[in-house]
């Protein structure tokens, strides 16, 4: 795992890389995450330009506090080498690996990215990494590729090629990703990353989009991948916590707070103690509860 | 000689037309003396007549002034009727005081120049060819533009005298009483044509449906009408509305509305009874939806809403989120059916709506407004008028006007594609900064420093990023670079007028 302090990570905005305006207005939405897409998005005869375009925003833009991730074309491509210097040398986050089928891959990809670290000064193991799993061998193999590297942060599933891959399509009921999906996650959660849902691309039904996000989060996907920034604040409100959930957080993070200043080693709350599993949601729900502006940079709850 | 936004106004001009330079957005209390039309006694038992041609040769002489209202938009077909036959007539020298200049008008303005028919324009605005063709020094005389409460101001001081009014009617009886609701090619609200009707010498109508006499309700009145003119067609009903209707999908639009709501919710002004207006076009009408989810959600109800009405604003009326639509203009077909229908909804005439002298306006009464911007500076000054090749594309419009509200709200883009929206100067000052409270853009909001309480209720909102507005235009240089500052010669193309009469800016000759 990359990181020690986990980072919300609900919603994953796709932009394309050939397109300025979107690259441009990418930061405004307020995604956790913004995609800037070098692959399917972008045809053969702009795959210069819309890496030149990407390079130049990460170095000129300023995107605050998302996590800025790029899609790029994978090693079967003649971008590839290009593709990973150049969002290196720019200081992207995170590279996100399509089509990805083995832990081969991420390692292969894992020693370009510090070639690429070494020859642009940038601080090796900076560059995170991220998987897509497309297809019915990077569903079975999900646990190794998500432990291969530890610049991993995370994997997500890619619907559309990988229900091709299984000779069905989309339904509604979302039944034919089942295994896909908890597959995913469970390497995820094995390897101590986060896991994003595929994208959800009919933006006329809204109620579907609500139906599946609410199923992806109780399942315990960190967030979903997204075509379009309208659909953030409709995560964002499926991840929003309870009013009820905020206030039992803060009583586990109040008794947190009087064990430390006891200088006890056990929490206890109402007289019981508190086991770490609850001190782990207590803190992503506070995290959840400050992104969703429902209480302030000190836990206060703010009046709506 | 400067005036008080810091604008160079041309000497001689400013003498020759005997123009004061902008002070101050403050009018104070001074003592007006209207003047009146002069009255042609008529009690026969019809005012019709023929043709278009029998009545300009009976009315139109040269150096006259004539007028049109813009109630049809670009599906205006009497503009283009009348003027024809004024050209061809030979008439000369005369000055055209539209309350605007739509797209459709363009051309006919063009040839009217070139024949000499037109001498002087005053107008709300003008945009395509025919601001490319003033800008670029084409018409020999400036151009005045005023907002449409100073245009009903110069009109009631005579500073417009209007000898002829040719106004185009969906319907009217042979004495001349009309409204704009019935017939074919409906607009809603005759606001803007009111003021003509009322201090015009002649006033001509113009209708494709003749109704019985007397035909009401009548906006227009016999009393003020001296000929009534029927034609074919006095407009294409497709073309009236401004298809605006639709909201907008574009995100970033929304996530502008969005926040301008949040300012509103947030301001001192959202409790039950206030009064808003906003305008046309995309974001304006998603912050309708926005707000009208608000006052549910807050129990709030609305007095009123005023200005340019569209649906979305009629369908809050109808359902009891606003008590009364104070209505001087209809954006769109929805908006004119509904003043039809609900009685709630008053058609106002500009004077009524914004004319800064008066015994009282609407706007003296609005609490909020939500307006655009082709530019803001870092003076809150906002220019609605020349685009950044410093040529003439825009209108007042009710700018000026609406933006004494005592919450007036800009909302813009911090930048459209490669231009920045905010700008260290504006090329046109329209509305000076002084009215300006907020400004919403897709990256936060910028208050003016002059409203401290403003300061206090909105700089901590929950998402919406406050800056002052130097580091907005920083940020907007900083993504789209410092452009080469536009070039103009001495040559004086246009004034723009303060809703006071005074000169805020002037426009000058583009050099290319």
């Amino acid at each position: 795992m990359a990181e020690t302090e986990e980072r919300l990570r609900r919603t994953m905005m796709f932009v394309p890389g050939n397109n300025p305006a979107m690259v441009k207005d990418a930061g405004i939405y307020g995604a956790d995450s913004i995609m800037f897409d070098l692959e399917d998005a972008v045809s053969m005869a702009e795959k210069d330009a819309a890496r030149a375009l990407v390079y130049e925003a990460l170095k000129s833009q300023d995107y605050g506090n998302a996590e800025l991730v790029v899609r790029i074309n994978g090693d079967d491509t003649p971008y590839y080498h290009n593709d990973i210097k150049a969002m290196v040398k720019a200081g992207i986050d995170v590279i996100r690996l399509p089509k990805t089928e083995t832990a081969d891959m991420i390692k292969t990809l894992e020693a370009d990215v510090l070639a690429a670290e070494k020859e642009f000064g940038r601080e090796e193991g900076s560059t995170h990494l991220m998987a897509a799993i497309e297809s019915a061998k990077g569903v079975l193999n999900a646990p190794a590729i998500a432990a291969a590297s530890d610049r991993m942060i995370g994997i997500a599933l890619s619907a559309e090629d990988y229900t091709t891959d299984m000779k069905t399509h989309r339904y509604p009921d979302g039944a034919e990703l089942e295994f896909a999906r908890n597959m995913v996650l469970h390497a995820a959660r094995a390897a101590g990353i986060a896991a994003f849902d595929t994208v959800f691309t009919n933006m006329d039904d809204t109620e579907g989009f609500y139906r599946e996000t609410r199923y992806i989060h109780q399942l315990g996907f960190d967030g979903k991948s997204l075509v379009n920034p309208r659909q953030i604040a409709m995560v964002n409100e499926v991840y929003q916590p309870t009013a009820k959930e905020i206030a039992n957080a803060k009583n586990v993070i109040n008794a947190i707070e009087e064990a430390r200043i006891k200088g006890s080693g056990v929490i206890s709350m109402n007289g019981q103690m508190v086991d770490r599993p609850v001190v782990l949601r207590a803190q992503r729900v506070m995290r959840l509860a400050k992104a969703s502006h429902l209480v302030d940079e000190e836990g206060n709850t703010i009046e709506k | 000689m400067k005036n008080n936004v810091n604008r160079e106004l041309p000497d001689d001009v400013m003498n020759a037309l005997d123009y004061q330079p902008y002070q101050t957005t403050n009018i104070g209390n001074p003592d007006i003396q209207r003047v009146a039309p002069s009255v042609h006694v008529q009690t026969g038992d019809d005012k019709l007549v023929d043709s278009i041609e029998d009545v300009v040769k009976a009315t139109v002489k040269d150096g006259m002034t004539i007028s049109f209202h813009h109630h049809f938009r670009n599906g205006d077909f009497v503009f283009n009727k009348v003027m024809r036959v004024i050209i061809d007539a030979g008439i000369k020298n005369l000055t055209l005081a539209p309350s605007s200049l739509t797209g459709v008008m363009n051309d006919m303005v063009i040839e009217a120049i070139k024949a000499g028919t037109v001498a002087n324009i005053t107008s709300s605005g003008m945009r395509g060819s025919l601001g490319d063709f003033v800008s670029h020094g084409n018409l020999k005389n400036p151009v005045i533009f005023r907002s449409h409460g100073d245009r009903a101001r110069a009109i009631e001081h005579g500073d417009i005298k209007i000898d002829v009014a040719f106004l185009g009617v969906p319907n009217a009886d042979k004495l001349g009483n009309a409204n704009g609701m019935d017939g074919k090619a409906v607009f809603g609200s005759l606001g803007y044509a009111l003021m003509d009707a009322q201090y015009a010498n002649k006033v001509v109508l113009l209708t494709d449906n003749l109704m019985p006499y007397p035909n009401t309700p009548a906006s227009i009145k016999q009393t003020q009408v001296d000929y009534v003119v029927q034609v074919d067609q006095v407009g294409d009903p497709d073309k009236i509305g401004s298809g605006a209707t639709r909201f907008t999908k574009d995100p970033k639009e929304l996530k502008i509305a969005s926040t301008v709501n949040d300012v509103i919710v947030n301001s001192p002004y959202f409790k039950d009874g206030f009064s808003f207006q906003t305008g046309s076009g995309g974001a304006a009408l998603a912050v309708t939806r926005y707000l009208r989810q608000a006052m549910i959600d807050n129990k709030i109800k609305a007095s009123f809403a005023l200005g340019g009405i569209t649906k979305p604003t009629t369908d809050l009326l109808n359902e009891g989120l606003i008590d009364r639509v104070m209505d001087v203009q209809d954006f769109d077909k929805g908006a004119a059916d509904s003043m039809h229908t609900n009685p709630k909804q008053q058609e106002i005439d500009a004077s009524w709506y914004a004319d800064p002298d008066n015994k009282g306006a609407m706007v003296d009464q609005l609490d909020v407004v939500i307006l655009s911007a082709l530019e803001i500076d870092t003076k809150f000054n906002v220019n609605v008028m020349t685009g950044s090749d410093g040529v003439i594309r825009g209108a007042v419009g009710g700018h000026q006007d609406a933006a004494t509200a005592k919450l007036t709200i800009i909302s813009a883009p911090l930048v459209r594609g490669r231009i920045a929206t905010v700008v260290p100067d504006v090329t046109t000052v329209v509305t000076p900064g002084d009215s300006i409270d907020v400004l919403v853009t897709e990256y936060g909001i910028a208050i003016n420093p002059k409203r401290k309480d403003l300061q206090e209720s909105l700089g901590h909102l929950a998402g919406v990023p406050v800056y002052t507005i130097d580091e907005l235009q920083k940020m907007a240089a900083a993504k789209v670079g410092t452009p080469k500052p536009l070039e103009f010669t001495d040559r004086t193309v246009a004034l723009v007028e303060y809703r006071d009469g005074s000169v805020i800016d002037a426009i000058h000759e583009v050099k290319d």
